[in-house]
């Protein structure tokens, strides 16, 4: 039965770290899954550390990519520090999934800014549901740190009502042959962690 | 049909092949790159880089001519540097068929000013699509081809940056069977655009704007829903989806076509609704138009001149009571500006051009980030080509005062973009200035684009390789030097040397992109910051290379320091250039 209400993910973090790719993944599940599915993002300077961030919007019938901010259910950040930079895009009651590696700005590295390092007890002590984990670590035991994103995806998965098999046949389509394995593995871990 | 997932450029390109059509120029520029990059994919297409915008329309002008049905891409700043043979293709007409795709950028995510292009349609005299969505921006595409078939005119297509990168469920449709209609075909008196042709054909552009006029007021993309009556929304593209997002249930007259307008059709709808808002990014282009036809209406004095919508700037202008989402963590966040990448050949160069002091004038490609702290490599930047001849005005503008203190900068593809006229202008009015042309071997910024000084073309097949320093040399430039920007001692002597000599000088920085992956760069292994000799002057922090971090608290006996610095194994390519600024040997 499909939710007829439109419903908002945030994908956030810096560029390089497959953000692109990961919305890309989920839209292709929701569009498997029955839903129209719209998404939004910048690219052009993404390539070269800057911020990225990508819109999923879903549901029977979705007009704007873009989601209003304090609209947003779901966000799920590749980066510590850039949760806390979409905070006015969420709900009052949103859930949050995060990876804990810091990737510190310019302005921190020269040492004229300093760095969030108490973001996870900021959003645990606003958020009623906050996942934070390290993906990169999982993503390592899996075979490869560049598959974060799809351990990402796999803990986002258990927020959606999407069966197992429509997520396995989106990555077996996503990835070239080699690279299939190493992620279904990656998305497990997201899983369990 | 089948269900894709699809971009907005994707489906462009999607929709070009569709509508039977195998012919395309352009010049790369976000947000417009993909179009081209995606039609190229496409069987039996023939689909070619031009080195500038310009260049592509006409080539899509000389083929329409010979009775193609012809297509040329650029990003909206792009449309300026073709305005010339635009404006006047519009007289002549084509004898094929010619759509133009701007891509414009409102917000500015990628570019160095968000004109509107729609603009371009009323000042050119040309019809102008606009889609909403990747759907429409497939389906559209082969809209223009007809009106531009049916009324012997070329046809704009506009995207915006939420229409070209955002994607979307496109249902596919059947590819038409492309039909050669090529054929030489003389008619002078319509294509030779002397005065007595020029007056004539002047007199055929009205009546064709009149016939055009006619046609938008059954044009099916124009598209009225009668809803609430109390509030009525004329709207077009991308802001229609936002408005729709927030306001449901109020009447709306979306517009796909944008020029010219319907206005029996707008009439009408005004006279279904009692309170109209009018739902545009960027310049009252619509409001106006509606205004001058007598129709009270509100726009600008409510929405936001700048930047681009998204459903909240619609929904807080129109219920100006509302409250806006505020964010709960309100302490500042350090800025993450984009960053030349680990291992980047501009790097070193603008890390030694900052020593000379002198004025740097940049231009458009990803040296312009060394604009940022802490390399603070640029002084100006103001559009394709422009610092070559900025440098050279300058130059004669201060006289002894500028003697070696002005120098341009320019990448590979921009020197052939638009780079060659004002050096071969420096030749000739003797300049002073310095020129660095930093030859990286590809379009970098948008994503290693083939040009015409790397031996490949957008279909991959082999092509003739243009040597930048004959071709300096051939502009009347004496003094050239090739350099490798990563051997610093060579490049500040270099620079030095240059700026002391009189009369023009080129250096040519050469070192492939470190992402390009045709240069086959063989990794080196990543450098370490040795603890024990690292006394903490942070100056190999003045490289802004991303590996590279600041420790604070690590103190040594001995030492004044506060702390040291660190290298991200995972990040470092191993150029090796914080080696050669490191003072005391730490870090190898």
């Amino acid at each position: 039965m499909i939710d007829s209400k439109v419903k908002s993910i945030l994908f956030a973090g810096v560029g390089g770290q497959g953000i692109l790719r990961a919305s890309d993944i989920i839209c292709m599940a929701m569009m498997e899954a029955g839903f129209d599915v719209k998404k939004s993002e910048v690219h052009g300077m993404a390539q070269r550390g800057g911020c990225v961030t990508s819109h999923v919007r879903y549901g029977t019938k979705v007009y704007s990519p873009l989601a209003e901010s304090g609209s947003i259910e779901t966000l799920v950040s590749f980066e510590k520090m850039e949760a806390l930079r979409y905070l006015k895009f969420l709900t009052k009651d949103a859930s949050i999934i995060l990876n804990t590696e810091e990737i510190y700005p310019p302005a921190v590295n020269m040492g004229e800014a300093t760095y969030p390092y108490d973001a996870i007890c900021f959003l645990k002590n606003h958020y009623p549901n906050v996942i934070a984990f390290n993906a990169a670590e999982l993503a390592q035991k899996a075979g490869n740190i560049k598959a974060a994103n799809v351990v990402l995806l796999g803990a986002l998965s258990n927020l959606m009502n999407v069966e197992k098999s429509v997520w396995e046949s989106v990555i077996k389509k996503s990835f070239p042959k080699k690279l299939v394995k190493l992620n279904l593995d990656a998305f497990q871990m997201g899983i369990a962690a | 049909m089948k269900k894709e997932l699809m971009s907005g450029n994707e489906a462009i390109a999607r929709g070009v092949y569709e509508a039977g059509v195998r012919f395309a120029a352009a010049y790369p520029g976000t947000p417009s790159t993909e179009i081209m990059e995606e039609f190229a994919k496409y069987d039996d297409v023939y689909a070619e880089w031009a080195p500038n915008e310009k260049v592509a329309v006409e080539v899509a002008i000389g083929a329409a001519l010979g009775g193609a049905r012809a297509l040329a891409v650029m990003k909206h700043v792009g449309v300026n540097v073709a305005a010339d043979p635009i404006f006047t293709v519009s007289y002549t007409g084509i004898e094929g068929a010619l759509v133009i795709i701007s891509a414009d950028d409102p917000s500015m995510h990628s570019s160095q000013n968000e004109q509107d292009n729609r603009n371009y349609a009323k000042f050119a005299k040309i019809p102008m699509l606009e889609p909403a969505d990747p759907q429409e921006a497939k389906d559209y595409v082969s809209l223009a081809f007809q009106i531009s078939e049916q009324f012997d005119t070329p046809v704009f297509l506009r995207s915006t940056t939420r229409v070209s990168h955002s994607k979307s469920v496109v249902t596919l449709s059947e590819p038409q069977m492309h039909e050669d209609k090529t054929t030489l075909k003389h008619n002078a008196g319509k294509y030779v655009m002397v005065p007595i042709n020029a007056r004539t054909r002047r007199v055929e552009v009205e009546k064709r704007q009149m016939a055009l006029k006619k046609f938008a007021e059954t044009f099916p993309e124009n598209k009225m829903e009668i809803n609430d009556p109390e509030v009525g929304i004329i709207t077009a593209g991308m802001p229609y989806n936002y408005a729709k997002d927030v306001f449901p249930n109020y009447s709306y007259l979306k517009l796909g076509m944008i020029y010219p307008l319907p206005e029996k059709l707008i009439r009408h709808f005004a006279s279904k609704v009692k309170k109209i808002y009018v739902v545009e990014e960027l310049d009252p282009y619509l409001e106006e138009q509606i205004k001058a036809m007598g129709i009270p209406v509100t726009g600008k004095d409510i929405f936001p001149y700048t930047n681009e919508f998204d459903p909240g700037v619609i929904k807080n202008a129109i219920n100006s009571d509302l409250q806006g989402a505020v964010s709960p963590y309100k302490e500042s966040l350090a800025q993450r500006p984009p960053n030349l990448c680990p291992g980047c050949p501009h790097r070193g160069l603008f890390y030694a051009l900052k020593k000379s002091k002198a004025y740097v004038h940049g231009d458009i490609g990803c040296y312009t980030l060394s604009y940022m702290k802490p390399l603070e490599g640029l002084h100006s930047c103001i559009c394709m080509g422009a610092s070559i001849g900025m440098a050279h005005g300058m130059s004669k503008a201060l006289k002894e005062k500028g003697k070696g203190k002005v120098v341009g900068v320019i990448g590979d593809s921009t020197f052939l973009h638009s780079g060659i006229t004002s050096l071969l202008n420096m030749a000739y009015n003797n300049s002073d200035a310095l020129i660095i042309i930093l030859d990286n071997s590809t379009t970098a910024m948008t994503g290693m684009q083939e040009h015409p000084g790397t031996g490949y073309t957008l279909m991959g097949k082999e092509a003739k390789k243009v040597n930048l320093n004959v071709l300096v040399s051939a502009l009347g430039i004496q003094n050239i030097r090739v350099i490798d920007p990563n051997n610093l001692k060579e490049t500040k002597n270099a620079i030095n040397e240059e700026l002391a000599s009189s009369g023009p000088s080129v250096i040519i920085a050469q070192k492939p992109c470190a992402l390009f992956k045709r240069a086959n760069i063989k990794p080196q292994p990543p450098l370490k910051v040795d603890a024990d000799k690292c006394e903490g002057c942070k100056s190999c922090l003045g490289l802004n290379c991303p590996p590279i971090s600041w420790k604070e608290g690590v103190t040594k006996v001995g030492s004044k320091r506060k702390g040291i610095s660190f290298i991200d194994e995972t990040l470092c390519n191993g150029c090796g250039l914080c080696a050669q600024v490191c003072k005391f040997g730490a870090i190898s």
